[in-house]
């Protein structure tokens, strides 16, 4: 919204449920897939589209669901099926079809399409300008991953959830939900313009919360994994020391310890209990990239979508500040002179990262704010004249074969800073501050200025130093003064990535997963509110 | 094959599913349908699509062990294939300690939530249901935002003990967004509909447009406590989260007895019996009710029926799983398919009649808990908030960012009006006393 959905493990639309086994099993020839794929461009030519795409899916899914020491269920789904996008005269047409194996059905549903877009273009005002785009011929990219996940057994799975929440009990906390969900997609798309891209991506989620509950008292506290949702395989699960990030609680890079993870956990949650009500006021935030990632996603990577500055979210997600006029004028301070965003849809691990995007654009790594101005939004092809670009910058997404595709958010990501800094110089410096770890409650209005957001743990940091544990904190602030009263970056070393399976956009609302990374960041002066009421 | 399976042709497959059986249990669980939708903005058709599809799942239970297999082929070979393939995966899976025994045959209220208008919809109604919503605000030089998705679709579930049920269903949501030229008003309208013969475009897109022009240069008011009118598309959302909606999902009896529910009581227990709001607000589940006609059953078999969650303030139930329920000897009532809140007679305009000094919010956006424990939320007032003073409406606002719990709120109830339907339930508009905004927003 970009509503981030629920954090709930994600059944593709019109999936049906499979055994484990099937995750394997290998889909539809490449051979076969090209077949298909002609037999729809071609039927879209002949029916009059002046360009078509289409796109065959099959998205394999597998979520694994604990509580405590029950296995609440298995889950193993595959959805496969064709979408297909054309223009005809001058306008947008959209059809798909489940479980699609066959030539005659696919031209069919190439056919709908055409027979939509007729049917809306008496409303055109502008007819469709799509820029040109090279066909790259039959081309692929797979995740580079070092073990898919639906290769592990279940019961290696199943072993490792109950255990880590057998330590989670016994470590004090009352109650442990623990998921992990597992994805693979394997696309195929085709278009008039020649470009043929089989394509294979891999991501995985593991996910906990960790319930303390004091009956006397009447209350309960949770604490939340500090995982990320990674674009890897299996091995994010296989514990790597290099991967972590000491402190006052351990973080993960690459490689994620559950077990470590939710026995601090289970600790925190009873802390968080009896810990001090935050006193509302002014204090310097200082961000870990676990939570910076949820923030830069609402702030900075939706107001620079570009289909929301031109209003074609307006009727829900919304539309955006950052009107052309504020890019035109070339010294729009979007931060401070730190404060440097790229977007990237190959960055190696992260969950934005494919080879071709789904209207067969090759991806790219690009600028969105430079040394605090802002320099570039995220576009595809259909928009990308508005801003003076030639091509597409590659960040057409659908999620799913029924879904039509349209822009959506690249990787955004907070650039590491210039000069060495770690987190402990960074927090020596703080006089009066909340160090926040973990993402938490997050709401934004609908044009990105005034945001709110929680965490999972919050230190009071006095006089440099961190003194003990917060809870009811959360704060409030408008975007472009927040990113503004960004002071300091911390260095490469500690630059990591957050993220969400789950991201909302469009209507009927469709869900893309993206990367957020960050090193530690400081903002001066943030309003904190407390959060505790009486009911 | 059709998509759409009426009752028989749906029971013939199912049955024949289950004559392949060699489980302890088998349940089967047959879906289909089309989805059609159309999109638009700046006054123009942005996206539109169609899908189709059909599919079987067949659930096999050997004791606590189960294990699901899906199809869309449905010859007699496929769908035993099926059946094999779901006793094996349920032979190697995991036991469930809380797996509850499939149902026996049920008795089920007689709802209709299908509407054959509907269900005969084509990509030209929708094209011109778009233009009556575009046409008006094209000539007032306004620009709209809006979508409109229509369903058609039957569900059936049969098992080895007996149980059977059939339901095939209608809806159509709309939503158009009105912004002035500018950029400096807002206006929103939404309706939701099981006939699509009773949603008229045009007239909820002048409403959005009235208030887009009302709306224009709004004026900041200090964050604070403030007498609200809530309109029912700020108390429920069609789309993303809304206050009374999340109130009523938190209600689940077993996250009550863990002590991790607002409806949790200290020293342990629930707080079933206690009186949590005024006693104006009654709220209960009713899938025959003709305004807001619902499912005859929920999506484990179990029949929906008429339940009070709330009467006269006072929790009088909370929605079970069969396993909690067995496991403290109660009534398993499933969570309610729809909500129903009843209200008053007055209308809008008589709420805003009668308020000396207060804020209109046209609806809520982005609301996210931040206190599972008091179901504290925030969000964020959005197209269309407005100041009223001695009953009139004298001028637009900025919007608000709120703290609010929907507990405070149906604590603080001032006025309730005549309920409307809003995402398949029926809500009442609000006056709300001291209802918290914590800060302003420049957003339009």
């Amino acid at each position: 919204m970009g509503a981030l959905g629920m954090m709930m493990p994600a059944v593709p639309a019109f999936a049906r449920t499979v055994a484990p086994e099937a995750l394997l099993e290998p889909g539809l020839d490449i051979t076969v897939k090209k077949r298909l794929a002609d037999a729809a461009l071609n039927a879209a030519k002949a029916k009059g589209a002046t360009y078509a795409d289409v796109r065959i899916g099959r998205y394999l899914n597998q979520s694994v669901l604990t509580r405590e020491n029950k296995v609440q269920g298995i889950v193993n789904s595959e959805s496969f099926g064709v979408g297909v996008r054309v223009i005809a005269n001058g306008c947008w047409g959209f059809a798909s079809v489940g479980d699609a194996r066959d030539e005659s059905v696919v031209a069919k549903a190439a056919e709908t399409a055409v027979a939509i877009a007729k049917a809306n273009a008496r409303l055109l005002t502008e007819p469709v300008q799509l820029a040109p785009q090279q066909g790259f011929g039959e081309v692929s990219w797979k995740a580079p991953i070092k073990k898919n996940a639906f290769e592990v057994p279940v019961k290696e799975k199943v072993e490792l959830l109950l255990a880590c929440n057998a330590a989670a009990m016994k470590n004090g906390a009352n109650f442990v939900n623990n998921v992990l969900l597992q994805i693979n997609e394997q696309k195929y798309f085709a278009s008039t313009d020649g470009t043929y891209a089989d394509q294979d991506i891999h991501r995985i989620g593991p996910n906990f919360t960790v319930t303390a509950v004091d009956p006397q008292n009447g209350r309960f506290a949770t604490r939340d994994s500090l995982s990320a949702p990674m674009g890897m395989g299996y091995e994010y699960l296989q514990v790597n020391p290099s991967d972590k990030v000491g402190g006052v609680t351990t973080r993960y890079n690459m490689g994620y310890d559950m077990l470590e993870d939710i026995t601090a956990a289970a600790k925190q949650a009873k802390e968080k209990l009896s810990a001090k009500s935050v006193e509302a006021g002014k204090y310097d935030l200082v961000l870990d990239p676990s939570h910076t990632w949820l923030t830069i996603h609402e702030s900075v990577g939706h107001p620079l979508e570009l289909d929301r500055v031109l209003g074609y979210e307006a009727n829900y997600a919304g539309t955006s500040f950052v009107t052309l006029d504020k890019w035109k004028s070339k010294n729009f301070n979007y931060g401070s002179p730190v404060v440097n965003f790229f977007a990237d849809k190959t960055q190696t691990g992260s969950l934005g990262a494919v080879g071709w995007d789904d209207e067969g654009v090759k991806t790219k790594r690009w600028d969105l704010v430079k040394d605090g101005i802002l320099v570039n939004y995220q576009a595809i092809r259909d928009q990308v004249h508005i801003i003076g670009e030639k091509e597409s910058q590659g960040c057409c997404y659908a999620d799913n074969w029924s879904s039509v595709q349209f822009q959506r958010m690249p990787n955004v990501s907070l650039a590491p800073g210039k000069t060495p800094l770690s987190v402990q110089d960074m927090i020596k410096g703080v006089d009066k501050g909340i160090y926040i770890i973990g993402d938490g409650s997050f709401s934004i209005d609908q044009q990105r200025y005034n945001f709110q957001f929680g965490g999972q743990l919050f230190y009071e940091i006095k006089n440099g130093q961190i003194v003990g544990m917060l809870k009811d904190v959360a704060y409030q602030a408008n975007t472009r003064e927040f990113w503004n009263s960004c002071v300091a970056v911390c260095d490469e070393s500690d630059y990591r990535l957050g993220g969400a399976f789950s991201d909302g956009k469009g209507q009927p609302s469709q869900s893309s997963a993206v990367s957020h990374g960050s090193a530690t960041a400081r903002f001066k002066g943030v309003n904190v509110i407390n959060t505790a009421r009486k009911i | 094959m059709t998509t759409l399976l009426t009752e028989a042709e749906a029971k013939r497959i199912i049955d024949k599913v289950l004559s392949f059986s060699k489980a302890d249990e088998l349940s089967v669980n047959m879906s289909g349908g089309r989805r059609g939708n159309i999109r638009y903005a700046r006054n123009a058709v942005s996206t539109s699509g169609e899908s189709t599809n059909l599919s079987l799942a067949v659930t096999a239970a050997f004791g606590k062990k189960t294990g699901t297999a899906t199809i869309n082929e449905f010859d007699d070979a496929s769908l035993e294939k099926t059946v094999r393939r779901a006793e094996e995966v349920a032979r190697l899976a995991p036991e469930n300690p809380e797996y509850m025994p499939m149902l026996g045959p049920q008795q089920y209220l007689k709802t209709n939530p299908y509407a054959q208008s509907t269900a005969d919809i084509t990509p030209d109604f929708r094209a011109q249901a778009t233009f009556d919503s575009i046409d008006p605000c094209r000539k007032k030089n306004l620009t709209a935002a809006g979508y409109m998705e229509d369903a058609t679709r039957f569900n059936a579930i049969g098992n080895t003990k007996g149980l059977s049920a059939y339901n095939r269903d209608t809806s159509v949501e709309f939503s158009v967004t009105v912004r002035t030229a500018d950029g400096m008003g807002s206006g929103y309208a939404t309706r939701d509909v099981t006939d699509v013969s009773k949603l008229n475009t045009k007239d909820a897109t002048e409403i959005a447009m009235q208030k887009a022009q009302a709306s224009s240069s709004a004026r900041a008011l200090e964050p604070g406590k403030y007498t609200v009118i809530l309109e029912p598309a700020a108390l429920v959302a069609n789309v993303d989260a809304s206050l009374m909606a999340a109130m009523f999902r938190s209600m689940d009896a077993r996250s009550a007895d863990e002590g991790r529910s607002f409806l949790s009581k200290k020293g342990g227990g629930t707080r079933l019996g206690e009186k949590l709001f005024d006693e104006r607000v009654t709220i209960y589940s009713d899938p025959t009710n003709p305004e807001v006609p619902g499912g005859a059953f929920s999506g484990d078999g179990r029949p929906q029926e008429k339940v009070t969650w709330i009467e006269k303030g006072v929790v009088k139930n909370m929605p079970y799983s069969r396993y909690w329920a067995e496991k403290k000897g109660v009534h398993a009532t499933p969570p309610g398919g729809n909500f129903i809140m009843e209200g008053g007679t007055q209308s809008l305009a008589d709420m805003i009649k009668s308020t000396e000094k207060g804020i209109l919010v046209t609806r809520f956006w982005y609301i996210r808990p931040v206190d599972p424990q008091t179901l504290l939320y925030t969000g964020l007032t959005r197209d269309g908030t407005f100041y009223i003073e001695n009953g009139q409406i004298k001028f637009p606002v900025k919007n608000f960012r709120f703290n609010e719990s929907p507990v405070i709120m149906l604590n603080n109830l001032e006025a309730l009006g005549k309920p409307v339907r809003m995402g398949g339930n029926l809500v009442p508009p609000m006056k709300i006393r001291d209802f918290t905004f914590t800060s302003l927003s420049d957003a339009v």
